[in-house]
């Protein structure tokens, strides 16, 4: 069993010790944004996108002093205050910042800051504007909270501030049915995942006497073995259900109701991917627990095997790139379940996705604002022409996401495809397998959206966004085309001080010299002619064919995962609820109502006695004071 | 419980006797207190349960509480008593029947199972014979009284007097009745009388007096009008209800007599008693004179037969 | 011999608390209170005879003089109460009914 290298943290020192700063600002902007009020309501959206760009400008500061320093001095941990000091055991909270957070934070505050400048054009014309903005900004705060924690309990912090961030801004559009409910449902799966990590939290506190990422990953290779795979399951739940994985991932596509710069930042980019920081930075433990490593893989697997499917089925725009995003996921965090080896891989893949689907859910975005708020991409059509920017950084999106050699998606998952051929050749086939479904379901995007026939909707005249919305989708069209040339001879080696393995040889160049890549482009090229044969050939359907195959319809369906746990699990439990609420009715009610009755009825007997007679009362207290007497006499008797 | 010094003493003395008339006396009283229904009767058999109590205690040597039972309680505050029954009525009878219902009963129950508790408990409480009141009145009674109230209960008795004052200024401030309109002042009262005069005929001037007859000079006898009847408002209404009065053929029967003496006939006298009423509203100028009929007139002066009807007149009135 | 003035006293007690509690008329029920406090007053008194000492009879005194006083506003009462509604009676029940 090796044990996972990391490096000791050493403390913040000169500019690091005001990392806090890097939370304080977004933080800061929420708060006046919210305390402010309609104050606010003017300038508020810009100071909101001002603030997430600061914190970009310090994260590039910190990130370049961290590739200043020797590597065995690029951890530094800031401590920003001691939160509890109780008796022998205090409790100081501590920022973390080392090659894998800061790495979080130039994609949270990048891609963020993106993200709020695409919301000045998407959001302009809504009368909640700045509450949206404050909540963006709660939502980029908490993130940091999350990745820049040096401790589980801080983290948790930050995780559950983001499911705040995410429930709000899901019901953001509080007005609609559908939104408020789809909010409720991610709040409580989120719950249930959350529910997994404090226990995994509690382990830690129990075994290991402290929670932070230091203690835990010293005290990681002492553990008991059953102790070990426990605790990697309990954060794998709290993985699943940050990170969309099955199962419980049917928050995701509902989670689509939100404002799609919403689906873009939290629901693509960043919080969905809080599950696998959550268990390439818990390392150590999976390391001590196979069993737990194995089931992380086989989760991923799953997840994006049934992610691709379902994106394969959906007719809403949102809805494929809600599939499409569990299953990069699930690659993500087949990867992280393979070990060192793929620690790596699975952030590589998650910056690439971070730009790419980004990219591709802004482009969504974009659609949507040119054709009238409609989804439905049977409505679309020949959106090449009207929407050329849309189209062309979509398209970018779409090469890096099916993965077409030198754009970035091509380089991190064909490195997660060859790794798990590499540790388990079923999964390796599964994961090649969801390559060729995710070409054919982008493929069948493209061609409903952009070529084809127009099917546009009556009065609705597709038109190009303004300059803020497609300003950003450049520049993450930009990063989906490059990122990966960029990043993949460098990534593994910086990220070499969290654990992660660095491969022997890794250039800017993909990696022709190996049969495997050759096999995942053969693999993709299928996927894409059979959707541009089924899609792009034929015209598509108006409507959705009512006669389809049970793997489509289950696909519609999410695949009856929310009929399943509607069966299982809400319906008892509403069932449950109606009895207790029936026994609260008639037993207990009946019980407080009859007692209530009877003080009543005793009451009104007694009312009778305060007659006003004068002489009633003056006999009431005669009758007393015989009482008082004979009870006297009686005492002396006895 | 009976030492030999009682046995020696002789079987009945002089207190034993007064208690038991007084005890009597007292518990009779005590019941016609709350058994009368009229509250005079009530308050003067209060006044034979003073006057036994203070017998009493002139035998248990309280001479000064005996005097004050009598002058106080008896003299003064019963009579305050009897002034407010006075003032509320005299007359007025209680229905002694029950308006609550049980609570007679329970009453008696309760009080009765009260007094067996009260015996129970003090009937055989003293054990000593009297101490009698020698040894504290060695300085003289009234001395020793005196020292007691002017020195140890000096406060308590300045205390009394402050209640007493203050007793006394609340009962003025309570009797005072408040007036709701002004005083009226003679011109008012002009006004009123000439309105009731317009209105109903009200005779103007005094009310007559009574008692002006040539044999009578007592209030109690009506004045005769002019045709012979009885004058109602002379006299008080208070002797009216009492049928205090004169009765009014008494009054009238030796006009008439004199009347048929000087006629000789019956109903020559009733014709010259009746022939003057008419002339005299006709010939007296002033109605002073012929409004105090008005109100009897339409009956009075056609038959002399409502003559004899004084007594329905007054309780009418 | 000094029990029965007791027993005397208990009896003017009980007499005048069944008068309070069975007569409606104001007058009444405040003779039945004099009853009361003059039984009271005769325990004072033939305590003091048997203890042989004068505090007895003081207090005595003292209770006379506040009857008096209270008989002073208890009848003026009456008088206001009568004059406002012209009835002595205790049986009206917005005397203590809010």
């Amino acid at each position: 069993m090796t044990t996972l290298e990391t490096i000791a943290p050493v403390a913040a020192t000169g500019s690091f010790a005001y990392a806090w700063l890097l939370i304080a600002l977004p933080l800061a902007s929420a708060v006046i944004l919210q305390a402010g009020g309609r104050l606010t309501d003017r300038w508020g959206h810009l100071l909101a996108v001002l603030t997430p760009v600061a914190s970009f400008g310090l994260g590039l500061v910190y990130f370049l002093g961290l590739m200043g320093r020797p590597e065995a001095e690029r951890a530094v941990d800031a401590s920003v205050y001691t939160w509890i000091a109780a008796g022998g055991w205090h409790f100081e909270v501590g920022l973390l910042l080392d090659p894998l957070s800061i790495l979080f934070v130039l994609l949270i505050t990048g891609v963020g800051s993106l993200i709020h400048v695409y919301s000045l054009g998407y959001m302009a014309h809504d009368p909640n504007r700045r509450r949206f903005f404050a909540y963006l900004n709660l939502f980029v705060a908490a993130m940091l909270i999350l990745v820049l924690a040096d401790d589980y309990l801080v983290l948790f912090v930050g995780w559950e501030g983001v499911g705040l961030a995410s429930y709000l801004l899901i019901s953001f559009w509080q007005e609609r049915p559908r939104a408020a409910a789809a909010g409720k449902k991610a709040f409580i799966v989120h719950r249930i995942g959350d529910l997994g990590l404090l226990m995994g939290i509690f382990t830690m506190l129990a075994m290991f006497g402290s929670s932070s990422f230091a203690a835990v990953d010293e005290g990681a290779a002492g553990l008991a073995p059953g102790w070990a795979c426990f605790l990697g399951f309990m954060l794998l739940l709290g993985a699943c259900g940050k990170s969309a994985q099955v199962p419980l991932q049917t928050w995701l596509l509902d989670a689509m109701e939100g404002p799609t710069p919403v689906s873009a930042l939290i629901h693509a980019a960043t919080m969905v991917t809080a599950g696998v920081y959550l268990v390439v930075r818990s390392g150590a433990v999976y390391d001590q627990a196979p069993a737990a490593q194995l089931a992380v893989a086989i989760v991923g697997t799953v997840t994006l095997l049934a992610g691709a499917w379902i994106g394969c089925a959906k007719d809403d725009i949102k809805k494929v790139l809600a599939g499409s995003t569990m299953s990069q996921i699930g690659y993500m965090m087949l990867a992280a379940g393979i070990g060192p080896a793929g620690y790596a891989f699975a952030i590589f893949h998650l910056l690439t996705h971070g730009f790419f689907k980004a990219d591709m859910f802004l482009g969504a975005g974009s659609v949507m604002h040119g054709t009238g708020d409609d989804v439905n991409m049977r409505h679309y059509g020949a959106l090449a022409k009207v929407m050329p920017i849309t189209f062309v950084t979509f398209a970018a999106g779409y090469l890096a996401i099916i993965g077409v050699p030198f754009f970035s998606g091509a380089y991190s998952k064909d490195h997660i495809i060859e790794a798990a051929f590499e540790h388990n050749a079923v999964l390796g086939s599964l994961a090649l397998l969801g390559a060729g479904v995710t070409a054919f379901y982008m493929t069948r995007l493209m061609c409903l959206t952009f070529f084809g026939q127009k099917r546009w909707r009556e009065g609705i005249r597709p038109h190009e966004s303004p300059a803020a919305m497609w300003v950003p989708l450049v520049v993450l069209a930009v990063g989906a085309v490059i990122g990966g040339m960029a990043l993949n001879a460098w990534i593994s080696r910086w990220l070499v001080p969290i654990g992660a393995e660095a491969p022997e040889h890794a250039t800017w160049l993909p990696d022709f010299s190996n049969p495997l890549s050759w096999a995942v482009l053969a693999v993709v090229a299928v996927g894409v002619v059979i959707g541009w044969l089924l899609f792009g050939r034929r015209p598509a359907p108006d409507e959705a064919p009512a006669a389809v195959s049970p793997l489509v319809l289950a696909g519609r369906n999410d695949l009856f995962f929310d009929a399943a746990y509607d069966a299982a699990l809400v319906r008892p439990g509403l069932a449950l609820a109606t009895g207790v609420a029936y026994f609260d009715d008639h037993g207990v009610d009946r019980a407080v109502e009859s007692l209530g009755g009877a003080a009543l009825a005793t009451g009104r007997r007694l009312r009778r006695l305060q007659n006003g007679h004068v002489r009633s009362y003056g006999l009431a207290m005669l009758i007393g004071v015989v009482a008082v007497g004979v009870v006297l006499a009686l005492l002396q008797l006895v | 419980m009976t030492p030999a010094p009682i046995a020696l003493a002789p079987l009945v003395s002089g207190a034993d006797i007064t208690f038991w008339i007084c005890a009597v006396l007292a518990v009779a009283g005590a019941v016609g207190v709350i058994a009368s229904s009229r509250p005079v009767y009530s308050a003067l058999s209060l006044a034979v349960t003073m006057l036994s109590l203070a017998a009493l205690y002139a035998s248990l040597e309280a001479g000064f509480l005996f005097a004050v039972q009598i002058i106080v309680y008896t003299g003064a505050i019963l009579m305050l008593f009897l002034f407010v029954i006075m003032l509320v009525g005299v007359s007025s009878r209680d229905h002694l029947i029950e308006t609550l219902r049980g609570h007679r009963a329970a009453a008696f129950t309760a009080a009765a199972a009260l007094l067996a508790l009260l015996v129970l408990a003090t009937g055989q409480a003293v054990t000593s014979p009297p101490a009698g009141l020698e040894a504290a009145t060695a300085d003289g009674y009234v001395e020793s009284l005196a020292q007691l109230i002017f020195q140890r209960y000096v406060i308590a008795f300045e205390a009394t007097a402050g209640l007493l004052i203050t007793a006394a200024v609340a009962a003025m401030v309570l009797a005072h009745p408040r007036r709701l309109r002004p005083k009226p002042g003679q011109a008012e009262r002009l006004g009123d009388r000439l309105a009731a005069y317009a209105s109903q005929g009200r005779h103007l001037g005094p009310l007559p007096s009574s008692g002006v007859t040539a044999r009578h000079n007592s209030i109690a006898t009506p004045a005769l009008l002019p045709d012979g009847t009885v004058a109602p408002e002379s006299v008080s209404a208070t002797l009216a209800a009492r049928v205090a009065i004169a009765p009014a053929a008494e009054l009238t029967a030796p006009l008439a007599a004199t009347s048929a003496a000087l006629d000789g006939t019956g109903p020559g006298v009733t014709a010259a008693l009746a022939a003057p009423p008419p002339a005299l509203p006709a010939s007296s100028a002033s109605p002073d004179l012929a409004s105090p009929a008005s109100p009897a007139s339409p009956a009075s002066p056609a038959s002399p037969a409502a003559a004899p009807a004084p007594e329905e007149g007054p309780t009418h009135a | 011999m000094p029990d029965l003035y007791l027993v005397l006293a208990s009896t003017l007690f009980v007499i005048g608390l069944t008068g309070f509690l069975i007569r409606r008329n104001a007058l009444i029920v405040f003779m039945s209170t004099e009853l009361m406090l003059n039984a009271a007053n005769l325990v004072f008194v033939s305590m003091s005879h048997v203890h042989g000492v004068l505090d007895g009879q003081v207090a005595a005194f003292f209770v006379m003089v506040v009857a008096a006083a209270e008989v002073v506003i208890g009848l003026s009462l009456i008088v206001t109460i009568f004059r406002a509604r012209r009835s002595t009676s205790v049986d009206n029940e917005i005397l203590l009914k809010g």
